[in-house]
C-alpha cells in the first residue's frame, strides 16, 4: 500500500510540471491541479522527469516513452513479414527507406517538409484530444484554410510580400477555425457527435474544394486545356520566404515549431488551457466548478482546426508550384495528412511539444517510402497501412501493459494501480454525454 | 429543367438509387449491430476497402462472382476478430483505433492492388437478376425488379436483422449489453461473446458491403470506396439506430447521388457543379444529426468498453 501512495504522489509532482507530460502511452498524467509559477525549476523537474522516466523504463511497467516506440517496432515487424511476403528483402527496403528519409541534408530537409503538414495537424489533435473532443475532421479543415487563405492571395495579391505572406497565413488559420468551429458549435449546443459532423464536413469541404478548383478559381489556362483542378499560379509576394541553406525548406516549417511551442503554452501555461484540459479529464467535474464547459468544447475544436487550417494554407504557399491543386480525389490535396496527424500526436503522447519528433519521424517514413519503393519495388502505401498498425498498437498498449506487468508476476496490486491510476487520464471516451448542465 | 422531369428520368434515378444505395444499405446494417451492443467502428471504410480488394482479386483470379463474395465477407470477419480483440479484450478507445484500421485497409488494399495486379483490369459481376413475372412490369419492373441478386439480398437483410434484434433472444442480449452491460452481465450474459459476434457480423458485412461495391463497378482503384464508410457509419445516426431507418438514409444517398449522376447525362449541371449537389448528402446528415439529438438517444453504453472488475 505504502508503494502505491508512493507511486501516486511521484505521479502528481510529475504532471505538475507541465514538460514531464511526456508519453507514458497515449494517455498522459492530467491532474487537475493548479500550477502558479511552473517555471521556476524547469532544471530539477527535468531531472525528475528523466528519473520517473527511467524508473518507468526499468521497472516492471514498461510504460512510458517505450510504448511509442515498442509500436512502431511491432508494425514494422509485421511490415518486414509482409515485405517477405511481397518477395522483398525487409532489410533492403528499411535500409532504403531510412537513408531516403534521413540520408543527406536534402533528404532531411524534403522530410521536415512533408512532416509539416503533419505536425500542424498534430497539434490540433492534441489540442482536441486533450478536451476529450475527437477531431476527425483535419482534412476538411486544411481544405478550408488553403480556400480562405488562397482568396485572400488572389484578391489581394498586390500586396507586398511582408504583409501578404502573414496574411495568407492568417487567412489559413481563420478558414480552419471557421471549420473547426462549427461542428465545435453543433456539439456544444446540439449535442452532435462531433465525429460524425467532422466527417461530414470533411466530404463537404473536398467537394467544395472541387467545385472552386474547377469553376471560380479555376487557373484560366487549365480552364482552356488542361482541365487540371488548380489555380493560376498565386501571387509571387505570397510565396513563403526559403530559409538559407540552398535547401527547399521555408518559413512554414519554422511556423509549425513555433505554433508547437505556442500550443503547449496554451494547453499548460493559460487558464484557457487548464480549462480545456479540466473538461477533458471529466466535463462534470468541470462544470460543477463552474468552468463554461460549451464554450470550452467550442474552443477546443476552434483551436484544433486553426492549426489544421493552417497546415493547408501552407501546403498551397510552400508548394513548389505556388498553387492549389488537387487531383479530385478526397485526399487529392491533403495527402491523408489530417488522418496521419492523429497518428503523430498518438504517437508524440498528445503533447505538442513531443509531437515535433514524432511528425519529423513519421513525415521521414512518408517521404523515404519513395526511397524504399524504388529499391525494393514494393509501393509506398506498405507505409500507410502500417501508421494503421501503430494507432492500433498504441490505443491498445495500456491493457496489454496490464496484462504483461501482472503475468510478471507482480500480483494484482499493481494492475490495481494501473488501473486507479486511469483516473489520470483524459476521459477519452468520446461519445460519451457531454455533461453541461441544463 | 424540364428535361430532368420525364418518367425514364424517374426510372433511372429510382432504379440506380436503389442500386447505388446497397453497399451504404450493407455497411449501415452491419454498423447498427455493432453500435446497438456499444461498439462503434470507425474503421468500417477500411474493412469495405480490404473487403473490396479480397473480392475483386478473387473474381480476377477465378472469375467466380460467388467465390469473390465469400472471400470479402472472409476478410471482414478476419478483421472482425481483429477489432475484437483490440476494442473488447484489450478495450482500446473505440474511436481512435478506426481510425487506425481504416488507415491499415487504405494502405494495405492499395499496396496489394499495386503489387498484384497494378493496371486496372475490369471483371464482371453478377448479371442482372430478372424476377419472373414482377421484372415484366413497365417501368415499375425495370425500377425494381432488374438488379444484381445482391441488391435483393442487401434489402431482404433490412428486416431479417429487425427481426434479430427485436425479437429474439441474441437480440435482447445485444441491446441490453449496449445500454448497460454490467446490468447484462449480473444477469449472466456474456458481454465479451454478444460483443465479439456484433464485431464479426458488423466487420462480415462491411467486407460484404466491399465485394459488393466491387462487383457492381467491376473495377477496383486506390481508395476505391472514397468515404462510403464514413457515410455508412452517419446513416447509423440518421436512421436512429433502426435497420429501416438506415434503409431510408441508405436510400435517400443512393437517390441523391443518381439524380446528380441524371443531371449530369442531361448537361443540366456542369461538372464543377456537381460537386456542389455531392456535398447534399453531407449536409443532410449534418442537418438529420442536429434533428434527432434532441429525440433520440444513441446506447447509453456506446464507445465505453466494458471492464467486469470495475
Amino acid at each position: 500500500m505504502a508503494g502505491s501512495c508512493h507511486l501516486r504522489v511521484g505521479r502528481c509532482r510529475a504532471s505538475e510540471d507541465g514538460i514531464a507530460a511526456i508519453p507514458a502511452g497515449v494517455f498522459l498524467d492530467l491532474q487537475i491541479v493548479d500550477r502558479v509559477g511552473g517555471n521556476r525549476e524547469t532544471f530539477a523537474s527535468m531531472g525528475r522527469w528523466l528519473r520517473e522516466r527511467l524508473a518507468y523504463v526499468t521497472g516492471p511497467q514498461m510504460a512510458g516513452p517505450l510504448v511509442p516506440v515498442v509500436a512502431v517496432l511491432a508494425a514494422f515487424l509485421i511490415g518486414a513479414g509482409m515485405l517477405l511476403a511481397l518477395g522483398a528483402n525487409p532489410l533492403e527496403g528499411y535500409q532504403a527507406l531510412l537513408k531516403g528519409a534521413f540520408g543527406d541534408v536534402d533528404a532531411l530537409a524534403d522530410t521536415a517538409l512533408k512532416s509539416m503538414p503533419l505536425l500542424l495537424v498534430g497539434i490540433g489533435i492534441c489540442i482536441a484530444f486533450r478536451a476529450s473532443v475527437i477531431n476527425i475532421g483535419g482534412e476538411g479543415q486544411m481544405i478550408a484554410g488553403a480556400i480562405l487563405s488562397t482568396l485572400v492571395a488572389l484578391s489581394c495579391g498586390d500586396l507586398p510580400r511582408p504583409v501578404l505572406v502573414p496574411l495568407v497565413l492568417v487567412g489559413g488559420l481563420v478558414g480552419g477555425a471557421i471549420w473547426g468551429a462549427i461542428p465545435g458549435a453543433l456539439k456544444a449546443y446540439s449535442g452532435v457527435n462531433e465525429i460524425l459532423s467532422t466527417i461530414m464536413l470533411n466530404i463537404v469541404a473536398v467537394q467544395l474544394m472541387n467545385f472552386l478548383l474547377r469553376d471560380l478559381i479555376m487557373d484560366p489556362y487549365e480552364k482552356e486545356h488542361g482541365r487540371l483542378p488548380q489555380t493560376q499560379r498565386l501571387s509571387e509576394n505570397s510565396d513563403l520566404p526559403l530559409l538559407p541553406g540552398g535547401t527547399r525548406l521555408h518559413i512554414g516549417v519554422l511556423v509549425a515549431v513555433g505554433m508547437a511551442g505556442l500550443a503547449y503554452v496554451l494547453l499548460w501555461r493559460t487558464s484557457l488551457g487548464y480549462r480545456l484540459r479540466a473538461v477533458g479529464h471529466s466535463s462534470a467535474a468541470a462544470r460543477y466548478a463552474g468552468m463554461p464547459v460549451k464554450r470550452t468544447i467550442v474552443a477546443a475544436l476552434t483551436f484544433s482546426g486553426a492549426m489544421c487550417g493552417l497546415a493547408g494554407a501552407i501546403l498551397v504557399f510552400g508548394s513548389e508550384s505556388h498553387r492549389f491543386v488537387t487531383d479530385g480525389s478526397s485526399v487529392g490535396f491533403t495527402g491523408s495528412a489530417g488522418f496521419n496527424g492523429i497518428v503523430t500526436a498518438l504517437f508524440g503522447g498528445l503533447h505538442p511539444l513531443w509531437t515535433i519528433p514524432s511528425s519529423f519521424f513519421f513525415g521521414g517514413l512518408q517521404f523515404g517510402a519513395n526511397a524504399m519503393q524504388r529499391a525494393v519495388q514494393v509501393p509506398a502505401a506498405l507505409i500507410v497501412g502500417l501508421n494503421g498498425l501503430v494507432v492500433v498498437f498504441v490505443v491498445s498498449s495500456d491493457r496489454l501493459r496490464r496484462v504483461v506487468s501482472e503475468s510478471w508476476g507482480q500480483g494484482r496490486a499493481i494492475g490495481r494501480e494501473r488501473a486507479t491510476s486511469r483516473s489520470g487520464e483524459p476521459a477519452l471516451a468520446m461519445s460519451e454525454e457531454l455533461d453541461c448542465g441544463p | 429543367m424540364n428535361e430532368f422531369f420525364t418518367v425514364a428520368s424517374l426510372v433511372f434515378v429510382v432504379g440506380s438509387g436503389i442500386r447505388l444505395a446497397t453497399p451504404f444499405l450493407l455497411a449501415g446494417l452491419g454498423e447498427t449491430i455493432g453500435q446497438r451492443s456499444g461498439v462503434l467502428n470507425l474503421g468500417v471504410d477500411g474493412v469495405m476497402l480490404l473487403g473490396a480488394f479480397g473480392a475483386y482479386w478473387t473474381i480476377l483470379e477465378t472469375r467466380s462472382p460467388i467465390a469473390g463474395i465469400l472471400v470479402g465477407i472472409a476478410v471482414g470477419l478476419v478483421m472482425g476478430l481483429i477489432y475484437g480483440v483490440i476494442t473488447v479484450s484489450l478495450r482500446a478507445e473505440q474511436g481512435i483505433s478506426g481510425i487506425g484500421i481504416f488507415l491499415f485497409g487504405l494502405g494495405i488494399s492499395d499496396l496489394l492492388f499495386q503489387k498484384k495486379v497494378g493496371t486496372p483490369m475490369p471483371i464482371r459481376g453478377f448479371g442482372d437478376l430478372h424476377l419472373p413475372l414482377l421484372a415484366d412490369i413497365p417501368k415499375v419492373g425495370e425500377m425494381f425488379f432488374q438488379h444484381s441478386v445482391l441488391v435483393y439480398i442487401a434489402f431482404l437483410l433490412v428486416p431479417v436483422v429487425a427481426f434479430f434484434l427485436n425479437h429474439t433472444t441474441f437480440g435482447l442480449n445485444v441491446r441490453a449489453v449496449g445500454e448497460n452491460p454490467a446490468a447484462a452481465d449480473s444477469l449472466g450474459v456474456s458481454v465479451l461473446r454478444v460483443r465479439y459476434t456484433t464485431i464479426l457480423l458488423a466487420n462480415g458485412l462491411a467486407g460484404l458491403a466491399g465485394a459488393v461495391l466491387a462487383a457492381e463497378l467491376g473495377i477496383f482503384q486506390q481508395n476505391l470506396t472514397n468515404g462510403q464508410g464514413f457515410i455508412a457509419i452517419a446513416l447509423v445516426y440518421f436512421g436512429a439506430w433502426r435497420p429501416i431507418g438506415v434503409m431510408g438514409g441508405a436510400l435517400l444517398f443512393g437517390m441523391v447521388s443518381a439524380t446528380v449522376l441524371q443531371w449530369k447525362t442531361l448537361g443540366l449541371v456542369s461538372g464543377a457543379a456537381s460537386s456542389l449537389t455531392a456535398m447534399a448528402p453531407a449536409v443532410l446528415t449534418i442537418l438529420a444529426l442536429v434533428a434527432i439529438s434532441r429525440t433520440v438517444g444513441q446506447p447509453a453504453a456506446l464507445t465505453r468498453p466494458f471492464d467486469r472488475g470495475q
